[in-house]
């Protein structure tokens, strides 16, 4: 049906989109959670952020469930090297991540202030840490990671958690934070009681001010202060998965994907007009302001995705064994059938997704959480 | 390359304890969610409140339950790539895609329609709510058959060859991977054993609501619900297991010996050694009391075939080791040469035993180089733990004909309407309450020990699955999973005592006398509780 090529291609898009998909479904409840505290003076009023999540939330943390699984199915080296090798960050969001479920289920089973009070801070902390981990992920990506491959393809890495933290990684965490602060804040304008969404309005304004000052910032960084890398010498795009069958240089530039492919601008400037599209948006249209946070986060992987192009993981340690697009992935078979999968089920989801929405819609107000809680 | 057997340990600590501790969960969703789907269409078909009532009132278990199977289940897909990379690497080209497709139609499903399951009542139709809860259920149970398909294909490694460029496992035949016949078996029969508990819990409650005297009418039609359903679960579950037995026996036959402590081949049909004390130095059973016939039939379906003893294997396993150290030679030429006809050929005659080739690794650097005793210990080294697999096992079963004879004396009971006459038969369903959860962890701990040493049975080794992390990274990792999961057990055994306790009547969800209609608004607080069970 597809050559290998047009195949490694159409999955990284894929893995791309699973990404963005993560970031936008499951973004908007780490961004709310992490404002729980702050726009949610009281019990009730955080209540109403809680309830605004809680039917959908679940849903959209298979985003993240699926965007792993299928890296473990499409590309799983990329799986392999990323998630033994940046460990113990794994390992952080991981017991983030399980604090979750359990946290929106249990936090109402007693009635005291004091449990309700311990499961928000839990909720809250566990939104920050994704948030930021996942970003300053994303930033050791254009640092390169210290790992290497033996002849077996048993893959080595020199390095701890501490070495992760380089300031440019830092950076990329802020700028995931204020992203999704925004994202989360807009959900909240949307959703919640009006009393908080005028709150809401305001943190989202000043986050997205704060995420573009930050993305513009880390969009210098890169261009001038972190070095690119390149493969050298012929590219085989449908050869076998082995990354030792190639040479790569590091020292271009993480732009030169943008010099070649003019088009590729649209995405950072997609995302810098969707964070203006923001302020002038969420305060008196919440829905087309939601709509623009989102494009704001898509937008904003995407153009980090189009510089990395073709790598994934770049090897500061050994470059020829960085991954790329075109010899860290499945077997042709494997990504036909997974393509053709995708093809048929991901449309279903997203039919029964937005009938679930359709169904859970509209603001939640104060007066209804007081009457069906009794005050909690 | 040198393995540390530290990091080894500590990997398949880890990834046992965290395992066992999600299928606490996982069971008990499977099932209890076909308890829901039944009882609220009886809801819809009769239109009686009670119905729905019992539906709020089991729900809100089930969300407790569901929200620790669903935050424990992440680990599982995480832990691959963290502890097991080189495993990943190896097999992620075919053992990835039935995960991947598990989250797409399966997970998906059940996690957005769990929120309108709990908060829906009010939003939608009731059919449209029945509907959403049979989804949920079908989602529960489909993730289960993609969760198994990946399992199936660790016991029986199908559709796959070796490629020596990319040094891995690809995919040859989707459909083989997929419609393994080990999955069949082990699909049915673990999704059998989550819809046993599902109903033993329900059953246990209720019975113990009886002999407090509260919420008789509630209990007994729960009780009824469970008594026929765990009946065709448990007679499901012990029929499929025999399946399952007979699957065993056919592709893992050191693993079915192990269970048997059958030291040397006999005569066929087998015998079924009832007890013993196996004795792995001597490699004898003691004490062993035989019911002849009957290995032989469960495990060969006939009374002519012989079923190998774990001797005779062991001396197999020498055979494919040497052909083994072929394959891996053949395969290092080819790293070198990939056009080397003679090295194509050699690999594939061989490549069914490379991994035999890999259990030398443990004990040399390279295989090539390795001693008759080297090659002995790995023979060796086939030999799971006997008398954990030979007990696990009898004890497995044990429970599974306790629970036919349970749950059919239930459906008598049931059917004669004398479910609250015998206190004692009230007593013997409360306590049997853990039996459930003894067997099926047990059932895993048979399934996946006895696949040991083997991660992908014949084809890779466990110990070398793993990544290259150092024993302190996982002793950290699990000591962050041992001290949230004990934190969450105890907040989890917490919630579903107080929720049981305060039962229908003190939750407000039905009343306690046996008045048909339901207490005016007192329904308030479990409108809000089933609403914060979303998760």
């Amino acid at each position: 049906m597809f050559d290998y090529e047009s195949l490694r291609v159409i999955w990284w898009a894929l893995l791309g989109t699973l990404l963005i998909g993560f970031a936008i479904m499951d973004g908007f409840d780490f961004g709310v959670a992490g404002l729980l505290k702050v726009l949610g003076r009281d019990n009730e009023e955080r209540l109403v952020l809680l309830e605004g999540i809680e039917p959908t939330w679940e849903g959209n943390q298979v985003w993240f469930i699926l965007a792993g699984g299928a890296t473990f199915a499409a590309w799983p080296m990329l799986y392999a090297v990323s998630f033994s090798g940046m460990y113990l960050a794994i390992a952080l969001v991981l017991l983030a991540l399980i604090l979750r479920p359990v946290g929106f289920n249990f936090r109402g089973k007693i009635h005291d202030p004091r449990w309700a009070s311990l499961w928000d801070w839990i909720l809250s902390g566990s939104g920050f840490v994704v948030m930021l981990v996942a970003g300053v992920a994303f930033g050791n990506l254009f640092l390169g990671v210290p790992f290497r491959f033996d002849g077996d393809l048993r893959m080595s890495w020199q390095g701890g958690f501490f070495d992760l933290l380089h300031p440019f990684a830092l950076l990329c965490g802020l700028v995931s934070l204020s992203m999704l602060l925004a994202h989360g804040a807009c959900w909240a304008a949307l959703k919640a009681d009006h009393v908080i969404a005028v709150r809401a309005v305001k943190i989202a304004r000043w986050m997205t001010l704060l995420f573009a000052a930050l993305y513009v910032l880390a969009g210098v960084w890169l261009a001038y202060g972190i070095p690119g890398y390149a493969v050298v010498g012929p590219v085989v795009t449908d050869g076998v998965s082995n990354p030792l069958y190639k040479q790569v240089a590091q020292g271009g530039s993480w732009f030169a994907g943008y010099m070649q492919y003019p088009w590729f601008w649209i995405a950072p400037l997609l995302a810098l007009v969707s964070a203006v599209g923001v302020q002038a948006l969420i305060g008196r249209r919440s829905v087309a302001g939601f709509i623009a946070s989102s494009l704001m986060v898509g937008s904003t992987i995407a153009s980090a995705g189009f510089a990395l192009f073709p790598f994934l993981l770049p090897s500061s340690l050994d470059p020829r064994s960085s991954l790329t697009v075109w010899d860290a992935s499945s077997s042709r078979g494997t990504l036909q059938l997974m393509l053709i999968v995708t093809a048929v089920l991901l449309p279903i989801v997203m039919l029964y997704t937005s009938w679930v929405y359709r169904v859970m819609r509209g603001r939640i107000t104060l007066e209804q959480v007081r009457k069906a809680h009794g005050g909690y | 390359m040198i393995i540390d057997t530290d990091v080894v340990t500590l990997s398949r600590l880890q990834f046992a304890l965290t395992a066992l501790y999600h299928f606490l969960f996982v069971p008990l969703t499977l099932g209890l969610v076909w308890m829901l789907a039944i009882m609220e269409s009886v809801y819809v078909m009769t239109g009686r409140e009670v119905w729905k009532r019992m539906v709020q009132f089991w729900g809100v278990l089930f969300g407790i339950n569901f929200a620790m199977g669903v935050a424990t289940g992440v680990t599982m897909e995480f832990q691959f790539g963290m502890n097991w990379a080189y495993y990943s690497h190896y097999v992620g080209d075919v053992f990835g895609a039935p995960l991947a497709i598990e989250g797409m139609m399966a997970f998906f499903l059940e996690a957005t329609l769990v929120g309108v399951f709990f908060m829906g009542w009010d939003r939608i139709s009731r059919i449209k709510h029945l509907l959403v809860t049979w989804f949920l259920a079908l989602g529960t149970s489909l993730s289960a058959l993609w969760i198994l398909i990946a399992n199936a294909w660790m016991q029986h490694p199908v559709g796959a060859a070796f490629n020596p460029q990319t040094m891995r496992m690809e995919v040859t035949s989707f459909s083989e991977v997929f419609f393994n016949p080990v999955a069949q078996d082990k699909f049915v029969h673990t999704v059998s054993a989550g819809y046993v508990m599902g109903a033993m819990f329900v059953l246990s409650i209720s019975a113990w609501y009886l002999l407090r005297g509260r919420n008789v009418d509630f209990a007994k039609r729960s009780m009824t619900v469970a008594a026929s359903f765990g009946l065709a679960a448990a007679l499901s579950v012990v029929v499929l297991g025999d399946a399952s037995g007979y699957t065993v026996s056919l592709n893992q036959k050191m693993k079915m010996a192990s269970i048997e402590a059958m030291w040397h081949t006999e005569p066929a049909p087998a015998s079924f050694t009832l007890f013993g004390i196996p004795d792995v130095q001597q490699r004898k059973t003691h004490f062993a009391v035989k019911i002849p016939w009957v290995m032989g039939l469960i495990g060969t379906h006939s009374i002519d075939e012989t079923m190998p003893g774990i001797a005779e294997l062991v001396d197999a396993a020498k055979g494919r080791i040497g052909n083994g150290i072929q394959a891996y030679d053949a395969m290092l030429m080819l790293r070198q040469d990939k056009d080397n006809v003679q090295a194509k050929a050699t690999l594939a005659a061989h490549d069914q035993d490379l991994g035999y080739a890999l259990l030398l690794k443990k004990y040399v650097d390279d295989p090539r180089q390795a001693t008759p005793a080297d090659i002995q210990k790995a023979a060796d080294s086939t030999i799971p733990n006997v008398p954990v697999l030979f007990w696990a096992f009898r004890i497995m079963v044990g429970c599974g004909f306790y629970f036919i004879a349970l749950f059919a004396f239930s459906f008598w009971k049931a059917s004669t309407r004398q479910l609250d006459t015998q206190r004692w038969y009230l007593r013997l369903a409360l306590w049997s309450l853990p039996l459930p959860w003894v067997a099926i962890e047990l059932g895993w701990i048979v399934a996946e020990y006895g696949r040991q040493p083997w991660a992908i049975e014949g084809v890779l080794p466990t110990a070398l699955g793993v990544s290259s992390v150092s024993a302190g990274q996982v002793l950290t990792s699990l000591g962050g999973f041992v001290l949230f999961y004990t934190a969450l057990a105890i907040v989890d055994v917490m919630l579903m005592r107080k929720f049981i306790r305060k039962g229908p009547d003190g939750l407000g969800i039905w009343p306690s006398s046996s008045s048909p209609s339901p207490l005016a608004g007192e329904g308030e607080e479990l409108a809000a509780h089933s609403r914060q069970s979303a998760q």
